[in-house]
């Protein structure tokens, strides 16, 4: 599964990142990277961007961007 | 003299810090080449003279925007004494990221532990001491925002440079450390490639692929053993870890930044839900965030508009009037250009100084308070916090446009909400945006919005053809002035400033009430940037169209005699009666001043008394209620009204045989097509330097005087009577006017946001064909239905 089709509240553990090199870098950047842990907070009103929560701050990112996070989610 | 350079993540309370250091001591700057700008400012440590950066705020140093390219460089190139790396305590791992990355660079750095007590909050203690221990560098806690540790944080600075101290080599994985030193060791033969960084830096961003050293490597000579070596490594990591190299060398960072956060972190036993948690349940609510978005946006408008032009300054200690901060510089301006008239008798240059130079930069100052309260509101937001959220919510929306969520800020203050607004600010408000595309496509958008000046025109078009329906014409003008940017947003993402849209990956920060100093600071500073601007490049333009609007002259001679022939008349009529005096030489111009201002408070002696009666009675007459009056006032008043239409037609003529002139007559036949006459192309010529000069220039093209043109009702009569005009062309004028060029101070504030006049001058070129094919199109289609 990827990112995008965890619920509101779940939490996932990163697999690996698909998307190409700039979006990986600025992903990796801001810690998402395999096995970080990520907590989905909330969709935005039109189900995209998604807010979730990684390292302990919040984050949003597109729907699009959220595809290319490949997770499994954590028991 | 010391040089300090700040860095740090965004939100980390970097620039609260700066500004805390500095005072008001700053100074704005560019980046050779780019248009990033810094600020520097000075401060004295312990009788120390110090200068001091402020790096822009980046999560990383790869190449991944200008801004972790700038900040790098300026560290290697520029030799700071010592770097101050600002942390987010309460955020601690991915701020030793960056951390991390500056250890790397390998020079004197000191560390400020901010935001501590947010960490205390958060149910996290941080053990300042240790963390000094494994970094080998200084750790100071601070609390900029209330002034806390910074005392300490400069002694540690001063201290640093004195010492020469270097923090310890940043530790990765195994895996890393495994092929590091081999690679550094052939780096070392490439010193082209290194420049001013360190070796092993190099080393590390040619695994983590940095597009700057690869291009720089693509140039150099006789690589082949380095490209090999490189390769290898990366092999070698990749059967390791199962990595590549890129992720390897992220991982190993955070591996880094992570262990340090861990060891020097007590977590308290409850992990407590932070206020900015409950705060977003609310505001990024699915109901309710549209909402006080909706709330917010329209307080914004609200309270620049009320702070800039809303009557609040008292006029007299007594607290009796007020008047607005426009309202005073308006005034001030108008006293200047009054003093002027009086004391300038030659006609060019008195012309040039009160409705050239006084008259424009007055009307750019004009600007200012809007400016100021503007940038105030937006730093509120954006120093708040609230601003990532309004990108949030908005995104998905905008996005379909071609604009991202925080576009809607600059298209509100532009005049969004189709009620004023200003497309000066609204362009300036696109700083919030830091994805140079979404930004661009906004600031070529924005000036579509029905912005204040535009507001006249509208009314006195209304009030001409459709009276009877107010509401539905000005809900129609904000629908297509929304229409125009969308649709515009939309094509010139699809055809002209091209490529995917950036990712979004955004941090929302913690909310955090911003400080007062700051936000001053931060406000005066942008609108100061926005003054300078306005007293040299907008001064130049406004210098040129008013030379084109007013020259060449037309001989005034006949002009003049038929003047001195109706004056003689007057004299010779009124001879014998009681007033004759007040048409004498000297007094003539007087009584004409005094009867254009009936209610002027003057003098209650002598002739003045004699000429406040004489005003008087021709005011009663003027209403019809005098039946007693003296012929001596019917006379004048009538050598009045004739004077009056003498000079307006004059005007007029004048006005044709200026330079604008010629050019709106030379215009005609193009335009007929969108059915303008030369009447309004001369005065949307003279729009392009303010949307306000319209009216005017209209008023005088036809043959209204000067003074009656402030007031939309005159013309407005005028043209509804007018046969060559009707609601068609009324209506394609409305949307014309509403499309078609930015004004040139929005024009100065483009080339100031972008950074080039390539794109001022490509919005004022796009915007102004577009509204001339609509306009004709709308015409053209118009007459077949319209008779």
């Amino acid at each position: 599964m990827t990112l995008s089709d965890a619920k509101e509240g779940d939490v996932v553990k990163v697999v690996k990142l698909k998307s190409s090199s700039a979006i990986k870098q600025r992903m990796l950047d801001m810690g998402i990277m395999p096995s970080s842990e990520i907590r989905v907070e909330r969709y935005a009103p039109l189900r995209d961007p998604i807010q979730i929560k990684v390292k302990g701050y919040n984050l949003a990112l597109r729907v699009s961007e959220g595809n290319q996070i490949e997770v499994e989610p954590v028991s | 003299m010391f040089r300090i350079a700040v860095a740090g993540n965004p939100n980390s309370g970097k620039t609260c810090l700066f500004n805390q250091m500095t005072g008001s001591n700053q100074r704005v700057g560019n980046y050779p080449g780019v248009t990033v700008e810094f600020i520097k400012g000075y401060a004295d440590f312990s009788n120390e003279k110090v200068e001091i950066v402020d790096l822009p705020g980046t999560y990383s140093l790869t190449a991944y925007s200008q801004e972790e390219i700038v900040a790098r460089d300026f560290i290697v190139n520029e030799r700071p004494d010592v770097i101050v790396n600002v942390v987010d305590a309460s955020n601690l791992e991915r701020n030793l990221y960056l951390t991390t990355q500056l250890l790397e660079l390998h020079v004197p750095m000191v560390i400020a532990l901010n935001m501590i007590d947010v960490a205390e909050k958060k149910g996290h203690t941080i053990d300042a001491e240790k963390l000094s221990a494994i970094l080998g560098i200084p750790v100071i806690p601070t609390i900029a925002s209330r002034n806390k540790g910074l005392d300490k944080l400069e002694e540690a600075c001063l201290q640093t440079i004195k010492d020469k101290t270097l923090p310890k080599a940043v530790t990765y994985t195994h895996e890393l450390q495994h092929v590091l030193p081999e690679l550094t060791e052939i780096v070392c033969g490439y010193s082209e490639l290194c420049g001013n960084f360190p070796p092993r830096w190099a080393a590390v961003k040619l695994l983590e692929d940095d597009e700057v050293l690869l291009a720089k490597m693509k140039e150099l000579k006789s690589t082949e053993n380095l490209e090999k070596a490189v390769q290898a490594a990366k092999a070698k990591i990749n059967a390791h870890s199962n990595e590549d190299s890129n992720t390897a060398v992220v991982e190993a960072r955070y591996g880094f930044a992570a262990g340090a956060a861990k060891e020097v972190t007590h977590m308290s036993d409850v992990s407590k839900r932070m206020l900015t948690d409950h705060i977003d349940r609310v505001v990024c609510n699915r109901v309710l965030g549209p909402l006080i978005l909706c709330a917010v946006v329209y307080l914004l408008f609200e309270f620049v508009f009320t702070c800039a032009e809303g009557n609040w300054i008292p006029t007299s200690i007594t607290f009796e009037s007020f008047t607005s901060p426009v309202g005073v510089l308006e005034s001030l301006f108008e006293w200047l250009s009054a003093l002027t008239t009086a004391h300038v008798t030659t006609p060019w240059l008195q012309s040039l100084l009160s409705d050239g130079i006084i008259g424009s930069v007055g009307s750019v100052m004009g600007f200012v308070p809007l400016i100021f309260f503007m940038f105030l509101f937006i730093a509120i937001l954006e120093d708040s916090g609230y601003i990532a959220r309004v990108a949030f919510i908005m995104d998905r929306i905008l996005r379909i446009f071609g604009l991202q969520g925080k576009s809607i800020l600059a298209m509100i203050v532009s005049g969004g909400l189709g009620a004023g607004g200003c497309a000066v600010p609204g362009v300036m408000a696109t700083r919030t945006l830091r994805e140079e595309k979404d930004r661009l496509i906004t600031i070529l958008v924005a000036p579509f919005m029905n912005c204040g000046a535009k507001m006249p025109v509208y009314a006195m078009l209304i009030a001409a053809f459709f009276a009877s329906h107010r509401g539905l014409m000005m809900f129609s003008l904000w629908l297509i002035s929304w229409a125009f940017a969308l649709c515009c947003s939309f094509c010139l993402r699809k055809f002209l400033i091209k490529g995917e849209q950036t990712p979004f990956v955004m941090e929302l920060p913690v909310y955090h009430v911003p400080t007062f100093k700051g936000l001053l600071m931060d406000t005066w500073h942008r609108t100061y940037m926005f003054i300078k601007k306005a007293a040299t490049i907008i001064l130049a333009i406004s210098i040129i169209m008013w030379a084109l609007m007013y020259y060449p002259r037309l001989n005034t001679s006949s002009l003049d005699k038929e003047i001195t022939t109706a004056t003689q008349t007057l004299r010779a009529e009124t001879a014998k009666t009681a007033y004759a005096p007040l048409f004498a030489e000297t007094e003539l111009d007087k009584t004409i001043k005094a009867a254009a201002n009936p209610g002027a408070e003057t003098v209650q002696t002598g002739i003045e008394k004699q000429r406040k009666e004489f005003v008087k009675q021709l005011e009663a007459y003027k209403a019809g209620e005098n039946p007693a009056t003296p012929s001596s006032v019917i006379a004048f008043n009538k050598y009045n009204e004739q004077r009056d239409q003498k000079e307006n037609a004059f005007a007029e003529k004048q006005l044709v045989y200026s330079f604008a002139g010629r050019l709106g007559k030379s215009l005609a036949p193009v335009s007929k097509l969108a059915g303008f006459s030369w009447r309004e192309n001369i005065a949307l010529i003279g729009g392009f330097a303010a949307k306000e000069v319209v009216l005017g220039t209209m008023g005088t093209a036809y043959s209204l005087g000067r003074d009656s043109v402030d007031e939309p009702e005159p013309l407005a009569k005028i043209i509804q009577h007018d046969p060559s005009w009707n609601k068609l062309r009324a209506f394609v004028f409305l949307i014309f006017i509403m499309a078609y060029a930015p004004c040139i101070v929005t024009l100065v504030a483009i080339k100031k946001e972008t950074g080039k006049w390539r794109w001022a001058i490509f919005s004022t070129a796009y915007s102004t064909t577009l509204a001339f094919i609509v306009a004709t199109i709308i015409y053209q289609v118009g007459l077949l239905f319209y008779k």
